[in-house]
């Protein structure tokens, strides 16, 4: 029993035995982040990445979720590639929770999609998965026809010998193929010789996702399946002291009102129907363990934390000391707020249980953690546990949530109706927007010392907010959680003294987690804000300035350069018309071991209103497997990261979450988005992740921008109104 | 019962009057490319045409549909407008995480229905409606273009 849901996939891959299924088994080194020197132990893993079936159809299995950023093209083509398959006849689809076959190989023992990592930690897995299937159908082949392997061509899914004018297609040679032995070696192709990587091939979801067909959590109907809505307290913290259900029982459709640990679930046989029911209850709550921040406040006492060393992050030589010596001491602030992910699918979850087993339904970032909060709270292995993973309408952080939030309220529910029926939990917009689970507000206080000649010899980088790695296992200890100081800590500009520390602030009571590129957030912005200052400061150029800093840094200089001269950077902009001012800022950073600068150039009018006219984008993400992709990720990224500059912000008063749909939550629309040109660094490196790092550049070139265009210096996201007056 | 002419068929439903026509095409119909984003009108995920104009499904009382022809995006592709926007859409790989895609292309649609040469800014205001978190705008206005130019 234990074992099912491995025995079940086999099955289904035998019963495509109508064609050949390849479980490969190859050695694969633990990925490793190349500036930190991790661990290199190699280990067997069992892996089963595609199925070739009579019908000529290569089916990749995605281990990783698809939320937009285009991964199930991407390891489509990895795969593609060395399998010469056509890009026609490969199609997609989700593997199943398995931490046994589908780990995240940067992640230990953790099947989950995040960081940037789905491309990087999968691209020579993939390879070799692609070049031992294109083996064993040569080897087929070679059998078949009584020729040499090595006189057999393959090109776009077609096997040939040239001598004999034979050829067969993969479908052809499936079952045969399915014959042959798994070579232990295989060799891979060298970059000269790919085909299909490089092209802008066209992404695999996008038919279904043009024509309605595509299936999110939002679009499971199961037989029986009850939809769930809740009522969760007012304030975060708050719990149920009583609840008068009759009015929600009394609604025609409404079957059920269960008390969960989280609130208050109405079941109904849909969903308004459950809204209608929820609306309905009345529920006292008892809020003496519920939270009162108020977000001013908070503000002002991590101020005053900042007043104070904290956990050191990163110390080269002696900061305090070269900064009270410097002949010019310059010190700004930057404060940075609550933000919701607010995906476009809210939050949701489908889950049924029956004979001893749970299926679950979802967008799943983190199949081997939610799988074992289901196991546990229904009293299961975690092979009993099996996860569909859908299409997610979109995630930005928000589904690897790290404490499984809706899932496991969906199982609540389950369990509080005794299993009796499949449930569907749907979290309307306000649940999802004042359900916690933000990027966490911060606050920076930054110092920079300036010798006689102007040098920069001293930099002090104190930040102040919750951590968000703390109690889920993978923070470092010591004080310091690695995703509050990236970007701060690893500082590249040459400045030899150097000291980053961190205040972590354990009663807030508010819910953080991981958004779309984490620290970099806001460390992209303080760090590439303040370095602009003391250019100006200075009066040294802030592209040229940075390239004398960066020099041990061949490619922070490589896309800062290239922007640059994309985005003509030495030649003045064009002057806007009577009463716009015009002006150009820049920033680079690197995420995830990918490495982007933006240019911005804004036009503001008098009243302090201003557009971003347009973005320049050099991005080196290592060999670029997709350039269409990674230009739609670059496009996007520049659209997420200006909605949450221009105006973005969770904000807390008495504890209650003061935004509740996107009247004042207020994302970026069409007539807002700027002209975006993507520049990708050619590379020979092994590909890197493109989801995220293109997020942070955009708020410090857009402020750094907006201070050359009107003097004012943003120290403060959002941007909201402050140019105005 | 209410009969609904979706996408050219009569479907009777049971639903109260004011249960929003959404919820009727999602989960009464089990037309699921609609999609629920808000909940009040300010995100565009639920856009469907009712008698060619683009409208939000999610505010629509069923019983305000009763009289009227819907469309979705499980048949928009009919027309040659639908049909040339959703091509241009494929073409230009339009879609990321395509949550809101469908609601897009409605009031894409709907749009060049009106106007066969939109300008960016006619764009700008027809879409103004639609919420990408993916931010794939970039993309939508020039797919409009595009279709624009298939249907000339």
């Amino acid at each position: 029993m234990t074992r099912s849901i491995e025995n079940e996939s086999r099955r289904r891959f035998l019963q495509g035995a109508t064609g050949l299924t390849l479980a490969l088994y190859f050695p694969w080194a633990m990925a490793r982040n190349p500036e930190s020197g991790g661990t290199q132990a190699a280990r067997f893993e069992p892996n089963a990445f595609l199925r070739i079936g009579e019908d000529n159809s290569v089916t990749v299995v995605s281990k990783h979720l698809e939320m937009g950023q285009g991964t199930y093209t991407g390891l489509a083509t990895i795969v593609a590639e060395e399998l010469d398959a056509a890009w026609s006849q490969v199609r997609v689809e989700s593997a199943p929770a398995d931490n046994s076959r589908y780990n995240n190989l940067q992640w230990g023992p953790m099947q989950g999609t995040g960081g940037s990592s789905a491309i990087a930690n999968s691209w020579e897995q993939l390879r070799h998965a692609g070049a031992s299937a294109r083996a064993m159908l040569v080897a087929a082949a070679a059998q078949r026809w009584q020729v040499p392997a090595q006189e057999i061509a393959v090109a776009g899914g077609v096997l040939t010998h040239a001598a004999s004018g034979r050829q067969a297609s993969f479908g052809e040679l499936a079952s045969a193929a399915a014959e042959q032995a798994v070579p232990e070696q295989v060799e891979l192709k060298q970059p000269a010789d790919f085909k299909l990587i490089g092209q802008p091939l066209r992404r695999k979801d996008s038919a279904a996702k043009t024509n309605g067909s595509a299936v999110y959590t939002q679009d499971i109907h199961l037989p029986g399946m009850l939809t769930a809505v809740v009522a969760h307290p007012p304030r975060l913290g708050g719990v149920v002291a009583s609840v008068d259900a009759k009015p929600a029982m009394a609604i025609d459709g409404v079957t059920d009102v269960v008390q969960i640990p989280s609130g208050v679930a109405v079941l109904a046989r849909d969903t308004w129907t459950a809204k209608r029911g929820r609306d309905a209850l009345d529920i006292k709550w008892d809020e003496s363990a519920a939270i009162r921040l108020n977000s001013e406040q908070a503000f002002e006492r991590f101020r005053q934390l900042a007043a104070s060393p904290g956990a050191v992050a990163r110390q080269d030589g002696d900061a305090e000391t070269a900064l009270a010596g410097a002949e010019q001491l310059l010190e700004a602030e930057y404060d940075f707020p609550y933000l919701a992910h607010a995906a476009m699918e809210p939050m949701n979850c489908v889950i049924r249980l029956a004979e001893g087993r749970c299926e679950a339904w979802y967008g799943a970032q983190i199949q081997t953690r939610d799988q074992a909060q289901l196991a546990a709270l229904f009293g299961l292995e975690p092979e009993q546990v099996s996860i569909h993973t859908l299409y997610a309408g979109g995630s930005f952080g928000r589904r690897a949530s790290t404490s499984s939030d809706y899932i496991v309220e969906t199982a609540h529910i389950v369990k509080a109706i005794d299993g009796r029926a499949p449930v569907k939990l749907v979290w309307l917009r306000e649940d999802d927007m004042q359900a916690g689970s933000y990027r966490p507000m911060f606050h920076h206080r930054l110092r920079a010392g300036l010798d006689g000649q102007s040098m920069l010899v001293a930099w002090q980088h104190r930040l102040v907010g919750q951590s968000i790695a703390a109690g889920t296992g993978s923070d470092a200890g010591g004080g310091v959680d690695p995703s509050s100081v990236e970007g701060a800590a690893n500082l590249p500009y040459a400045i030899p003294n150097m000291l980053v520390d961190l205040h972590t602030p354990t009663d807030i009571g508010v819910p953080v987690l991981w958004w779309r590129a984490v620290g970099s957030t806001h460390t992209a912005f303080s760090t590439e804000c303040f370095i602009d200052e003391l250019a100006q400061a200075t009066g040294r150029d802030p592209v040229a300035w940075r390239l004398a800093m960066l020099q041990e840094h061949p490619r922070h200089a490589g896309v800062l350069k290239l922007a640059a001269e994309q985005a003509g950077w030495d030649t003045p902009l064009a002057p806007g018309r009577d009463g716009e001012r015009r002006g150009r800022g820049v920033a680079v950073h690197e995420a995830f071991n990918s490495y982007v600068a933006q240019v911005a150039e804004v036009t503001v009018q008098s009243d302090g209103s201003y557009r971003v006219d347009r973005v320049v984008c050099a991005v080196d993400c290592g060999i670029a497997i997709n350039p269409d992709v990674i230009r739609a990720q670059v496009e996007g990224s520049v659209g997420f990261a200006l909605s949450a500059a221009m105006s973005e912000a969770i904000t807390f008063t008495d504890g209650k979450v003061d935004q509740s749909n996107f009247h004042n939550y207020t994302p970026l629309r069409i007539a807002d988005m700027p002209r975006v040109e993507v520049h990708i660094l050619p590379s020979a490196a092994a590909p890197t992740g493109i989801g995220e790092p293109p997020v942070p550049p955009l708020a410090p070139a857009l402020v750094n921008a907006l201070a050359a265009a009107t003097g004012k210096r943003i120290r403060r996201l959002p941007i909201g109104d402050q140019l105005a007056g | 019962m209410i009969t609904l002419n979706i996408n050219g068929q009569e479907m009777p439903v049971e639903a109260s009057p004011e249960t929003p026509l959404l919820w009727v095409l999602r989960d009464t119909l089990q037309l699921t490319g609609t999609k629920y984003g808000c909940g009040m009108s300010l995100c565009g995920a639920c856009t469907v045409h009712m008698d060619g104009k683009a409208v939000r499904s999610c505010v629509t009382p069923v019983s305000a549909a009763a009289d009227a022809k819907i469309q979705t995006i499980e048949g928009v592709g009919e027309g040659a407008a639908g049909k040339a926007v959703q091509q241009a859409w494929e073409q230009l790989d339009v879609v990321q995480c395509g949550y809101c895609q469908s609601g897009q292309i409605m009031s894409a649609v709907a749009l060049l229905e009106d106007n066969r040469v939109p300008s960016d800014a006619d764009i700008d205001e027809a879409m103004g409606g639609n919420v990408c978190r993916c931010a794939t705008y970039v993309r939508i206005r020039a797919a409009i273009h595009e279709a624009a130019k298939s249907l000339a």
